[in-house]
């Protein structure tokens, strides 16, 4: 990596961002979109196959029905209209991942339009307007072997996995999102973000970024402020987390900002986003691809009765952004603190948690503490963390119960990352419970006082706060396996 | 010199197994042997698969001799085109760049062909992908039409035509994108119907043009043909663009060809100037036989038809430029360059420079040229229109008449190589056939006796409204039993004897 880079600042003083994303949603459908092959991740290579799905010679696509409701529920949350006819066609070209050598996809007849998506960064409301979103195929998987690069340029030899080819995609491409300002990256990723909750809440797909069940392509450009014509835009692939694509776009940012205040131009092209902080050209290709759309043949139009469409809105779960309001005024948290609750991407997991018992401000303390702390240690998105909202609320019933105390809870946290099992298997197999016996206390209370008499001697001398020192000789001897508190009453105790 | 049983038609051949008087093996052994006697000449089969026929006509002969119920062509041998699917048989489209591929699948009418117990002799030729009217496209050389060996059978199901008229199967089944079961009925002195757009399943039939083709049926009489249209048609859901709709009464209209009182269109537009002389008296004879029978004649126009060769050469082209895009040397067929210094690109380009015929590299080039950016909307774009007017020339004409009629084709059996550099000459063979395919409705060609210019068969199109194909079995049927069978001619003659040298 070697761009030059103007520093954000500079870069927002004077362009104006303008951003444009691509999500292709990969929908949990049972069956594949043309076909009754399945559509489970990680199965074996080629097993989940059939003459459609392979392209054989003679086979013919047949359309899911489940899918295109799916559709239907993405586009009506995302506040599109949806057409009342529209038709799939194909887009033509040549790759070994291709079955047929084309895809199967809608062109321009897609089955949503129109829509918008509110999403609010810093209390700020931004309305991203959602231009279609229509239904195509996944293709198959390639995997270069024997080269340098893991591409198909130089590799010995590639393997093919037909299993994802077929598989339902909704692709979700907005309009110019104009006036974002210096908030843009934020934006896009809170757009990404909402669209995933929306997408999760309708159940229609795992939405799993890091299994590529959630895939976004960010496009920006800039131009100076006061303009209206839109600057070349560059469109960064493989930003495969919502972290990558605030990432990804501030660096495109400042790269395109040290080009145009250099007075160069920037190049139209696709560019690949790197996770050690960098976005490199893409395969630059001599000719613009001509895919050669047309109507497919094979699959006559589709027409969504209005019935079944309003039908469809009546299956709508809560809008996000409803869904906010009222958990906010439930859970009882501040402005302030429910922004951090959205901004650390916690808010499913604290409603779940939540859900299965624990209080509002547990859930909080500990999604936003300790388990923030560990995921951004470790590089991974929260809800990545090994560990499920079922076994925080478990934890927090432990240290209610007063089984363990929050020095130990961090313990047993990491026991369950590392996959000691539930919380309470690890307060088992750790010996973590709090010891309750006080004869055991006892015996350590009175040996700490043996051993600091001058301690002793000053809270006999009414100096409370050298009481501290005596707890924590305590709990050093319990191993922390001690309440606190019960430690401070039979320290008094022993000393009055 | 032929077994006798061979001269049978499929409908008596079947009457007669499910009597008892003749087993299927007998028959399906008779017709293995005019095989071994005949298609040195004809070259009409591409694979034949005599063990697992045998064993099929055995199986129906256990079922007869157990007192089951047999369905009404159980026994029959037939040949299938090279363009379905059939497991166990190598598929080859007429290409050298499927040689090798065995489908592992069935096409959805040869699974109803074995459901209803027909015998499968074996796959016969056919232009490469269905692209020609002469089987002369064809990678596996040239098919021969009996009644002239020196002629083309017609295509691109020209192996199905001449197996069946060389007496080498019961019935055969081919496929209609413009006029591909019609034409080659129509020079060999059968009876080849296209069935209504969806009215077949093309599961399982190599695309050609997916918005045209169609399976049908070719018989040596117009009721055996319209048995084997009962047999293989009906909705199927793996096709999307199947009707789900019951099959229109074909075989009572075989069997009944009463025209009493049935309104007749002569299109005007298809006839006259380049129509061969012999071709149009044979027309007007059928027209005169016809309308002795009871039907009334009248002339219609369809002014858009002479625009329809234009529109059928940019629509066809252009599906077929992606449908043939799939034969990249990736997971099926021949590969060449595979040598390691080769990119998968190249592989690709190799493979397809040496697997596609001139005719197919033609059309794949006209279709990429007519679907590309800023081309589209004059080219395909135009054709759909023009597409559209053909279909309201079909629906104001069949608000006055009850079906169409025109000579099949403008010629007879033309010589082989003939046609062969002159592409447009070629393409007019379907002038009169196309319309239907570009409209979606139903049309067959019906033996209108032979050419008293050169003694060759002519052929006499019926065209009826979508879903009205029994209409097409009506007026063939009466025409049959005006004119008497065209084929029966054959049998005897020097060119019969020619067949056997």
């Amino acid at each position: 990596m070697s761009d030059d880079l103007l520093p954000l600042a500079e870069v927002y003083a004077r362009y104006e961002p303008v951003l444009g994303l691509e999500v292709h949603v990969e929908l949990n459908t049972a069956s594949k979109m043309f076909c009754s092959c399945a559509t489970e991740f990680g199965a074996e290579p080629n097993s989940q196959t059939c003459p459609v799905c392979l392209g054989l010679p003679g086979s013919l696509p047949v359309v899911n029905a489940k899918a295109v409701e799916s559709a239907i529920r993405i586009g009506l949350a995302l506040n599109c209209e949806i057409a009342s006819w529209c038709r799939f066609a194909r887009k033509n070209y040549f790759y070994p991942d291709m079955t047929k050598d084309w895809q199967t996809s809608q062109y321009d007849e897609p089955i949503c339009f129109n829509g918008y998506l509110d999403v609010e960064v810093e209390g700020e409301v931004f309305r991203v307007p959602v231009e279609r979103a229509h239904m195509e195929e996944d293709a198959g998987k390639l995997l270069h072997l024997g080269g340098a690069t893991g591409r198909i340029q130089g590799a010995d030899y590639s393997l093919v996995d037909y299993n994802r080819a077929g598989v339902p995609l909704i692709e979700i491409v907005t309009k110019p999102v104009f006036g974002t300002g210096p908030k843009a990256p934020q934006v896009a990723r809170a757009y990404v973000s909402a669209l995933r909750d929306i997408v999760r809440a309708l159940g229609v797909s795992d939405v799993r970024m890091e299994q590529g069940s959630l895939r976004c392509d960010a496009n920006v450009s800039l131009m100076p402020i006061g303009a209206t014509e839109l600057g070349l835009r560059t469109e960064t692939k493989n930003v495969n987390s919502l972290r990558s694509i605030e990432r990804a776009l501030s660096y495109e940012i400042q790269r395109q900002g040290a080009i145009l205040a250099d007075g160069g131009k920037v190049k139209q092209e696709t560019r690949h986003w790197h996770e050690e902080g960098y976005t490199s050209p893409g395969r630059s290709k001599e000719t613009a691809e001509d895919y050669r759309y047309f109507p497919e043949p094979d699959i006559p139009p589709i027409a969504p009765s209005r019935e079944w469409v309003e039908e469809l809105r009546a299956t709508l779960p809560e809008a996000p952004a409803a869904r906010r309001r009222r958990l906010q005024s439930e859970w009882g948290f501040t402005d302030a603190e429910f922004r951090d609750i959205i901004g650390a991407d916690a808010l499913d997991l604290i409603a779940d948690t939540v859900a299965l018992g624990c209080t509002p401000a547990a859930a909080k303390k500990w999604w936003l503490g300790e388990l923030a702390r560990r995921a951004n240690d470790a590089g991974l998105e929260l809800d990545a963390l090994a560990i499920t909202p079922a076994q925080v609320a478990e934890l927090q019933s432990l240290v209610a119960a007063g089984t363990i105390n929050d020095t130990l809870a961090r313990q047993v946290i990491e026991g369950v990352l590392s996959g000691e099992g539930s919380p309470g298997e690890v307060v088992a197999t750790r010996s973590l419970a709090i010891v309750s016996d006080d004869g055991a206390l006892l015996e350590a209370v009175q040996a700490a006082i043996a051993a600091n008499p001058d301690a002793a001697a000053s809270i006999k001398a009414g100096r409370q706060q050298a009481i501290g020192a005596l707890i924590g000789a305590v709990m050093r001897t319990m191993q922390g396996k001690a309440d606190a508190s019960k430690v401070r009453s039979l320290i008094m105790e022993s000393l009055s | 010199m032929a077994n006798e049983l061979i001269f049978l038609d499929a409908a008596a051949l079947a009457a007669q197994i499910a009597a008892g008087d003749i087993s299927s093996r007998e028959a399906t052994q008779a017709y293995l042997e005019q095989i071994a006697s005949v298609d040195n000449n004809v070259h009409a089969y591409l694979a034949v698969d005599g063990e697992r026929a045998l064993a099929q006509a055995e199986r129906v002969d256990a079922k007869r001799a157990a007192g089951e119920a047999l369905s009404p062509l159980a026994g029959v041998p037939l040949a299938l085109k090279d363009i379905f699917c059939y497991e166990g048989l190598p598929c080859t489209c007429g290409s050298r760049i499927l040689e090798g591929w065995r489908p592992p699948y069935h096409a959805t009418v040869v699974q109803r062909l074995l459901q209803a117990d027909l015998v499968i002799l074996g796959k016969v030729n056919m232009d490469e992908f269905a692209m020609g009217s002469s089987t002369e496209t064809s990678g596996y050389g040239n098919t021969h039409n009996p009644w002239d060996l020196e002629r083309i059978p017609g295509g691109s199901s020209g192996g199905s035509a001449a197996a069946l008229a060389s007496f080498q199967a019961a019935l055969s089944l081919g496929t209609d994108t413009g006029g591909s079961i019609r034409q080659p009925a129509a020079v060999n002195g059968l009876v080849g119907v296209k069935p209504t757009y969806g009215s077949n399943s093309r599961y399982g039939v190599v695309a050609m043009a997916s918005s045209l083709d169609v399976p049908g049926p070719f018989g040596r009489t117009v009721l055996d043909a319209a048995l084997l249209h009962q047999a293989i048609s009906g909705h199927d859901p793996r096709d999307s663009t199947s009707i789900d709709a019951p099959v229109p009464p074909v075989v009572a209209a075989a069997k009944s060809g009463d025209v009493q009182g049935l309104k007749l269109g002569v299109v005007k537009e298809l006839g006259g100037d380049g129509y061969e002389p012999g071709v149009t008296a044979q027309f007007e004879h059928a027209l005169q036989v016809l309308q002795a029978a009871g039907a009334q004649i009248v002339e219609v126009s369809c002014p858009h038809f002479k625009y329809a060769l234009g529109a059928y050469y940019l629509i066809m082209p252009s599906e077929v430029s992606s449908n043939l895009a799939r034969f990249d040397a990736m997971r099926y067929g021949i590969r060449v360059g595979d040598d390691g210094r080769h990119s998968a690109e190249e592989v690709m380009r190799l493979t397809r420079q040496a697997g596609f015929g001139d005719e197919a590299k033609r059309r794949i080039i006209i279709g990429t040229y007519a679907l590309s950016a800023g081309y589209y909307d004059a080219y395909y774009g135009s054709a759909q229109k023009v597409r559209t007017l053909i279909q309201q020339d079909f629906v104001k004409a069949f608000a006055q008449v009850d079906v169409l009629v025109s000579p099949t084709t403008p010629s007879t059996a033309w010589k082989l190589g003939e046609r062969v550099d002159d592409p447009l000459a070629m393409y007019k063979a379907d002038l009169c056939t196309i319309p239907s395919n570009l409209a979606g409705n139903c049309s067959g060609s019906f033996p209108a006796g032979l050419s008293p210019d050169n003694g060759l068969p002519v052929g006499f199109q019926v065209m009826a409204p979508p879903m009205a194909d029994d209409r097409l079995y009506q007026v063939g049927a009466a025409l049959e039993a005006g004119m008497g069978s065209t084929l029966s001619q054959l049998v005897g003659s020097e060119a019969w004897e020619a067949l056997y040298v």
